[in-house]
């Protein structure tokens, strides 16, 4: 399905070879970085280091902006506001700061495998047995969820086709009930499916 | 009544099998599925894109109302785990690590304990919970825990004082009380339609059946 591949952006440099944990890592450690900093000076050496990893990953400016586009009306109001409250430099940085952080999120996405973030998933989930957890029915509910997706948005559309063919179209009860409904019926026929092939013995 | 054919249920298999079974991976997947699939009819910006106003918190609500409380909070937790490994769930397509950095990551985190609170008020009204106390459950859980996780993170984000960020959020709780509203409305016609949306009734058949 379209849309379900993530932002990934191939490509072979350094940064896309590092290890899904150690970027994870990485990003932390950048983030916290980023709170502490708070002189513009040294925020501006942030942004510079940041351009600079965007530009050895090679993802491009689309790629880049992309990340950063959903906050550009934020940020800017960000800093109408830090302008009136604080001051020239107080905006700056605060506003700097959000962009960078998301920035520097965005490039673990575009250079890292949605399968090789999952499988780092599904390693960190391995704890979790000893809290009677099963690791594989946790990665089997993550990957049943995206096979979910499309199907779920398949029964929208045809609700949605159902209430055009009823005249009820400006009902938001006469979509989501019928939806909600739909899911669930979905949802415990695939218990059942599953329980009839072995899942529970 | 549980059917062993050819081998023997061991200690070590019991307990999992107890705690999530193929039932509840399902209905946790698909409610994870549909509360991704609300926010695919695009967003409603008031605010350019801070933080959008989508249906996906009214699947929220609705988890909660329907899947009791543990099950809903992993369904959050689920899509969450999706949005964070890239995959763009999230209304108007977002995704990515890049949402939790950003001053809408409370609100979302706030989907864990809001669901869970819906969830657990409506299971305390038992078979047949009313009207009033699941609109109680969708207010408090639905809008108030998010809200009380979202505005600390977006003031400690933008470095706005807790009240002014308070304020702002104020923009959006109009819409957010008609989608509590609205989800009571969906979880009580759903559960007139297919009883076994209200989770004790839910729990009641899972235990006659002996599943």
């Amino acid at each position: 399905m379209k849309g379900l591949t993530g932002a990934y952006v191939p490509g072979g440099s350094p940064l896309h070879r590092l290890p899904a944990g150690v970027k994870l890592a990485g990003l932390a450690v950048c983030c916290t970085a980023l709170l502490l900093l708070r002189p513009p000076a040294a925020l501006a050496v942030a942004a510079v280091v940041v351009a600079a990893l965007y530009a050895v990953s090679g993802v491009g400016v689309t790629a880049a902006w992309a990340q950063v586009r959903p906050v550009r009306w934020f940020a800017l109001a960000l800093f109408g506001v830090q302008l009136v409250v604080a001051d020239l430099s107080g905006a700056v940085s605060s506003t700097l700061r959000v962009v960078l952080a998301i920035a520097l999120a965005g490039l673990v996405t575009l250079t890292t495998r949605t399968a090789d973030l999952m499988a780092f998933l599904e390693r960190c989930l391995a704890p979790a047995r000893f809290a009677g957890l099963d690791p594989y029915r946790l990665s089997l509910l993550l990957s049943l969820t995206l096979r979910s997706v499309p199907v779920v948005a398949e029964l929208a559309t045809r609700v949605r086709e159902a209430q055009r063919a009823r005249g009820v179209e400006r009902s938001p009860r006469a979509f989501a009930v019928p939806l909600v409904v739909g899911a669930l019926r979905h949802a415990d026929a695939l218990g059942e499916a599953l329980a009839a092939r072995g899942l529970d013995d | 009544m549980v059917l062993v054919w050819d081998r023997p249920v061991t200690d070590e298999q019991r307990p999992s099998r107890r705690r999530l079974p193929a039932g509840d991976i399902a209905r946790v997947s698909v409610f994870a599925a549909l509360i991704a699939v609300l926010g695919l009819p695009g967003t409603l910006n008031v605010f350019g894109d801070v933080v959008p106003i989508t249906l996906q918190t009214l699947g929220v609500m609705l988890a909660g109302a329907i899947l009791g409380t543990w099950r809903s909070a992993l369904a959050v937790a689920v899509l969450l785990v999706l949005v964070a490994a890239g995959l763009p769930l999230l209304a108007g397509g977002r995704g990515g690590l890049g949402v939790f950095a950003g001053p809408s990551a409370g609100f979302l985190i706030g989907w864990l304990p809001g669901a869970a609170l819906t969830g657990w008020i409506v299971e305390r009204g038992g078979r047949a919970p009313g009207t009033m106390r699941m609109l109680a459950a969708c207010l408090a859980g639905g809008v108030g825990v998010v809200y009380l996780c979202g505005i600390p993170v977006q003031a400690l984000v933008t470095g706005l004082s807790l009240g002014k960020t308070a304020l702002l959020s104020a923009t959006f709780l109009p819409g957010d009380l008609i989608k509590a509203v609205l989800a009571t409305v969906v979880a009580r016609g759903t559960q007139r339609a297919y009883p076994d949306a209200i989770p004790a009734v839910h729990r009641e058949r899972l235990r006659a059946g002996g599943r």
